[in-house]
């Protein structure tokens, strides 16, 4: 079984987020990057399936040249080889744009399963997946928990809402977002690292392409309920919220 | 010219969430001066057509084809190319639930357009219409704009009041899209729920909710003790759930259970917009966090900027002395 796994490289989720001089995007100057966590969980269902089939691993990624730090952390984990599509892009592009370059990437790949995360923790769009799905003419199931290979098809556990649940069979190939959080993510062996460098990186300029949709601005929410933020040390706070939960919520 | 809303039902029963994406779509249309019509889409759905007009729409179009029984994404994406195309549209409105994010980013694909999804305030100007929508889990917002047409959106949980039925009157059309059995390459099975939830938090009155603040689970018995001198339930956001350090029946969100406590005492939880929707209906929330700029604190009433491992094991005690 061929597997392309789409992985993005996002800023740290500790990072502290200051927007940059054009109020278009973040200051990257002093952001950390890692793996966008949604696509770790597909990284991990992919080499799982792998492991349990055999086949081929491909991680894809869309970027400047900072993303081989993510490309190399899951040829790490396990993936065979990588392709990255190089681009210098300033974090804001809407999901149809990237998934035209991603797209374009994969010309004479042939998988079987494309899986990516569920969504994005810088834009989260959450459309990556499903899009690329539909302009390479794939199938396609999104936030899904179990994946279970059946030969010229796949099932796979969809969640839905309010704590429900569909089995859906698919034609293969197809293409699956992985919901977060169902398998424990494996970390890179010390062997796997060394091998890693070794692992072939094929390395593609981003097709140019149009944006359908645009960024006029990032800012800082403003709030729209005026929460009280109560004041002094942990002591002086418990005191005053007991107050609150006293008289006010008449809890206590 | 025209807006169009896309409501939701599965199985008869509506998705609420559709008349908050009518009230959205309806400031567009105003804002576009363009009337606004809904769509409702399914296999027996005449029912749920004749109160949609109930609504302030123009038009209702009841979609509807055997094989729009159950949800297909390649079904339903079918059926609204050929709605969207039999009329002109300018902007296609959706709930921004599981469903809509499975298929209308490949509705708006076939359109060569971008899916603005997510969406929390629309802003008009001259006949432009932008819309806003959080980044980093509601960090940040972003103001975006879309060009061409039509424009697809969907609209966040909790973001629009929902639009009021007033018995206007709309009419209702029928129409019958063109689909193949051969072209639908997902087969749906029954949707089914896991083992029945033991612990219904819905009715809890105090809850005491924790969040990936507290870093490890051997940390839980800081927020237990807490749950245990209120006499709270203890509750969790989905990262806690899904790594197990609780049962999965103790999560709030979308995902989880739905609650409206007297109090909720989110504790280390960022509030991404999946938790928020599952506990804004609480009386009072008092938020725990060390990061001044976390989403929480917009949904807070009381909020303690601080190291929860400080200010929790000060709120026991002062919890304690105040029941002595």
């Amino acid at each position: 079984m061929k597997i392309i796994v789409s992985v993005k490289q996002v800023p740290s989720r500790d990072s502290a987020l200051k927007v940059n001089a054009a109020g278009k995007w973040l200051d990257e100057s002093d952001l950390s990057f890692e793996m966008n966590e949604p696509d770790a969980y597909a990284l991990e269902e992919a080499l799982q399936l792998k492991e349990k089939l055999g086949g081929e691993v491909v991680v894809l990624s869309a970027g400047p040249e900072r993303v081989t730090q993510t490309i190399r952390e899951a040829l790490a984990k396990g993936a065979d080889r990588a392709i990255h599509v190089e681009r210098e892009d300033d974090g804001g592009q809407d999901a149809l744009a990237t998934a035209h370059i991603l797209a374009k990437a994969l010309e004479g790949e042939a998988p079987d399963l494309i899986l990516t995360g569920l969504q994005s923790d810088d834009l989260g769009y959450g459309q990556t997946g499903v899009v690329l799905a539909e302009l390479l003419g794939f199938a396609h199931a999104t936030i899904v928990m179990e994946v279970e290979p059946l030969g010229t098809t796949v099932r796979v556990k969809r969640e839905l809402e309010d704590g429900w649940f569909q089995n859906v069979v698919l034609s293969l190939p197809a293409v699956l977002t992985i919901q977060s959080g169902i398998k424990k993510l494996r970390y890179a062996t010390l062997m796997g690292i060394k091998k890693a460098k070794t692992k072939e990186v094929k390395t593609i300029p981003a097709e140019s392409t149009k944006s359908a949709a645009h960024i006029d601005k990032v800012y800082l929410p403003q709030r729209s309920k005026q929460s009280q933020v109560l004041t002094g040390d942990p002591k002086d706070v418990a005191k005053q919220l007991v107050e609150k939960l006293k008289f006010e919520a008449r809890v206590l | 010219m025209s807006v169009l809303v896309v409501l939701e039902q599965n199985a008869g029963k509506w998705n609420r969430m559709s008349f908050e994406a009518l009230a959205a779509a309806k400031t567009i249309a105003d804002a576009l001066n363009v009337p606004l019509n809904a769509a409702v889409v399914g296999s027996s759905i005449e029912a749920l057509a004749k109160e949609a007009a109930a609504y302030p729409v123009a038009k209702v179009f009841a979609v509807q084809h055997d094989l729009l029984a159950r949800y297909t994404p390649d079904g339903y994406t079918s059926a609204l190319e050929q709605l969207i195309k039999a009329s002109t549209t300018e902007a296609v409105v959706f709930p921004h639930t599981y469903q809509v994010r499975d298929y209308a980013p490949k509705l708006a694909t076939r359109f060569g357009q971008a899916f603005v999804s997510d969406v929390v305030d629309i802003k008009s100007e001259a006949r432009k219409v932008l819309f806003v929508r959080q980044l980093f889990q509601g960090k940040l917002n972003a103001l975006v704009e879309a060009t061409g047409e039509p424009q697809f959106v969907s609209v966040q949980a909790g973001a629009f009041r929902s639009a009021e039925a007033s018995s206007s009157g709309a009419s209702v059309e029928a129409f019958a899209p063109q689909l193949d059995p051969g072209k639908i390459r997902s087969k749906p099975e029954d949707p089914f729920r896991e083992a029945q939830r033991s612990v219904d938090l819905s009715a809890a009155e105090l809850i005491v909710s924790v969040g990936r603040g507290i870093k490890e689970k051997d940390n839980l018995h800081v927020v237990e003790e807490l749950a245990q001198v209120l006499g709270a339930e203890l509750a969790a956001s989905r990262p806690i759930c899904d790594n197990g350090w609780l049962p999965m029946e103790r999560q709030v969100g979308s995902s989880g259970q739905t609650v409206s406590p007297k109090v909720y005492f989110a504790i280390g939880i960022s509030g991404a917009i999946q938790h928020l929707v599952g506990m804004k209906g609480s009386k009072m929330v008092v938020a725990i966090n060390k990061d001044e700029n976390a989403p929480i604190f917009e949904t807070a009433d009381y909020g303690i900027v601080g190291d929860l491992f400080e200010v929790v094991p000060a709120l026991v005690e002062a919890i304690k002395k105040a029941k002595a």
